[in-house]
């Protein structure tokens, strides 16, 4: 089950895509005349397309194996990343911080953060940011090259041709290195735009018919229901109390520190998801992105949550031998599933112990899951081949464009935020260009190094949570204080960002999840507490970097001097003019479309609790 | 706008949907098909992914012709700052 058979159809439509990537950039080149072509595609694309991006930026790694494993680890309440998590920080960053973000002509973030308070602190962000896109871009990358050495999807061609296994994994790295790193080089951003868009609808055309076929196998919803523990089928059951839900995460962690402080540290100050808005043609088209992309959002659960969910709840295979008579002769059919799968759930393999190839057990006796592989055995499971070559295309779509969202950021980053400010100011706009496509090549460069050193974790999806807590936590603080109070201080908000940070880290240090040992999952300086698990842990470290951010900078605001007011215009709410009205019928209005979704989104977590 | 994104994904998509629908047609009552529970995964879903990159591809043509006709649009948004 877990071998992976290619035929020529498979590998056809998946150099199709490649062509298509490749052409795309290529076809962009000719646009690109200056750097606001490059790192702001021209500010001139029509806000669909920059909505899709914008989910699509998300859409990597993280989301389509590690959501599909969290699903298979904690069932429907893995979905809180999306209601809770996602869909209010949206329709905020888009009704109140985009009017901000794009009209202070600002062209990153870090950018923002100068105009509003001082050199240091966009310094400070503009650092830390870098750094964090090539950690995620790397991230992306090593599960990319895992899965394509588990799936065994290059084993046929690489043993046609006589190179050593062992090379997979590097080839894989360098190939998808090539072509993210081709494509961008041409068309920048608008060509990463682009390419996230293709992928949106490649996820789609690829998990839809997986989702339909699973539902079907498995007697539909009912089905599953019946398969599944009865907490895995409820985002909200028992979610006051953390020992009464799967993720073991109580409502004030999950709402606060899930909603408020992750998903809004994220949405609404990650300038890769605010890159794509700030492609967009206008302010009216720029506002709308982020609720353009709040729509499908609503419903990835369904394909990105739900394969996880049926893997688990599938029955899992055993070694079977069917005894028959052929013409008076006993015949006996042995299919032989390997220990790995047998000691697992569902479709969701037991880990092996990379050294004595045996399955590892956790303490309760209980063998430990490999949930990573559950979206991609659903894939191996239902898909024959043909369709099987396009759904793995929607995964390898998915990481090239995670890894390509990052990768724009960092290089709009780096030669804005680094280079032209502190290394080589008023440089002409040519040169600027090139920087920012030399800057490409050594974000990639720097990936694949963080590639080979991102192999510790089990969950993808916690590696990047932990990472947002460090550096995006704090971070909506300070947001929250420059846009909607006036008398927020540069002073206060570099501070405030680095006691967030420090607090996030302390706490990260001395708090442990149980069942886990000191070291890379916390407790590195002692443990005072212990949490029900590592989601819990990150959330309430969010919450408390979040706190002291905003109290620091508060603080150290009122003892410092502001900006003056007439310098502040256009960045602050309070002392910027309203926006003209452009629609004649409310309904028209960002700020109906955002009402209207969140009804959708009340609707469907009521729906499902 | 310089290049409607629709025309080459409509392009990719028909595509895909045509590889799909004949490779699905040829291999008609293939055991294959036990894994997608007797479906012709490949013919079904490559002729609505084959419909979608049509309809696609025609709205992007669509689009980059009224593109062309019309008068260039004003640069809304931001006339100061262009070019930096």
């Amino acid at each position: 089950m877990n071998q992976t058979h290619l035929t020529a159809v498979d590998w056809l439509i998946m150099i199709l895509y490649f062509v298509f990537v490749l052409g795309i950039g290529f076809a962009l080149k000719r646009y690109m005349k200056t750097s606001k072509d490059f790192f702001q595609a021209g500010r001139a694309l029509p806000a669909w397309i920059c909505g899709l991006a914008f989910i699509s930026a998300n859409l990597g790694a993280q989301e389509v194996i590690g959501m599909g494993a969290s699903g298979a680890k904690y069932g429907l309440e893995t979905a809180h990343f999306y209601g809770i998590g996602a869909i209010p920080a949206m329709l905020f960053v888009g009704i109140f911080m985009m009017p901000f973000y794009y009209g202070s002509k600002a062209r990153s973030v870090p950018e923002f953060l100068r105009m509003r308070f001082d050199e240091k602190t966009r310094a400070l962000n503009a650092c830390s940011f870098a750094i964090m896109t090539v950690f995620s871009s790397g991230i992306s990358m090593y599960a990319m090259a895992r899965l394509i050495q588990v799936l065994h999807v290059f084993d046929a061609p690489f043993m046609a041709l006589g190179l050593p296994m062992g090379y997979i994994f590097t080839f894989s790295i360098v190939l998808s290195a090539i072509i993210v790193l081709a494509y961008i080089f041409l068309g920048g951003l608008t060509s990463a735009i682009y390419n996230e868009v293709l992928q949106f609808f490649l996820i789609i055309a690829g998990f839809l018919p997986l989702v339909l076929l699973g539902l079907r196998n498995i007697g539909g919803w009912g089905g599953l229901k019946a398969a599944l523990p009865v907490a895995y089928m409820h985002e909200w059951r028992g979610v006051t109390h953390a020992s009464t839900n799967p993720m073991g995460i109580e409502i004030i962690g999950l709402g606060m520190g899930l909603g408020f402080v992750l998903g809004s540290g994220y949405w609404c100050t990650d300038f890769l998801v605010i890159q794509t808005a700030m492609a967009s043609k206008n302010m009216d088209s720029a506002r709308r992105v982020p609720l353009i992309a709040a729509i499908p959002k609503m419903f990835f659960p369904f394909l990105v949550i739900l394969p996880g969910l049926l893997a688990i709840g599938l029955p899992t295979p055993h070694t079977t031998t069917v005894t028959h008579t052929v013409n008076g002769a006993i015949v006996r059919d042995t299919t032989v599933v390997p220990q790995q799968i047998e000691e697992g759930r569902g479709l969701v393999p037991a880990k092996m112990n990379p050294v004595t190839g045996k399955p590892m057990y956790m303490a309760d006796g209980q063998p430990l899951l490999d949930y990573d592989m559950a979206t991609p055995n659903m894939l191996l499971h239902f898909f024959p081949t043909g369709i099987l070559g396009l759904g793995l295309t929607a995964l390898l779509a998915s990481f090239m464009s995670g890894m390509a969202g990052n990768v724009t950021a960092f290089n709009t980053v780096f030669t804005y935020d680094l280079y032209q400010s502190y290394i080589h100011k008023g440089a002409s706009d040519r040169h600027y260009m090139a920087v920012g496509r030399w800057a490409t090549v050594g974000g990639i460069l720097l990936s694949i190094a963080t590639a080979y050193a991102a192999i510790n974790f089990n969950n993808i999806m916690d590696t990047l949570q932990l990472v947002f807590s460090f550096v995006n936590a704090p971070l909506f603080a300070t947001f929250l204080l420059g846009m909607f109070w006036k008398r927020a201080t540069g002073h206060g908000a570099f501070v405030g960002l680095i006691a967030g940070t420090a607090t996030a880290m302390l706490h990260h240090g001395l708090t442990l999840p149980i069942e886990a040992h000191p070291g890379i999952h916390g407790g590195w300086i002692t443990v005072l507490h212990g949490y029900p698990s590592d989601m819990a842990q990150n959330f309430w470290g969010a919450i408390f970097a979040f706190s002291a951010n905003f109290v620091v900078t508060v603080v150290v605001s009122l003892f410092t001097k502001p900006k003056p007011e007439s310098e502040l215009v256009g960045l602050v709410h309070s002392l910027t003019p309203k926006q003209p009205v452009l629609h004649d019928q409310w309904w028209k209005t960002p700020e109906a479309l955002a009402v209207a979704i969140l009804l959708v989104a009340v609707g469907l977590n009521i729906y499902f609790a | 706008m310089n290049l409607d994104l629709r025309i080459p994904m409509g392009m990719m998509f028909t595509l895909v949907g045509a590889i799909l629908s004949v490779f699905g047609l040829v291999t008609m009552g293939n055991p294959m098909y036990e894994r997608s529970l007797g479906i012709n995964a490949n013919l079904d879903w490559g002729l609505v992914l084959l419909a979608f990159g049509l309809i696609m591809f025609f709205f992007g043509r669509r689009g980059q012709k009224a593109a062309l006709l019309a008068p260039p649009e004003p640069e809304s948004g931001d006339p100061v700052r262009r070019g930096h």
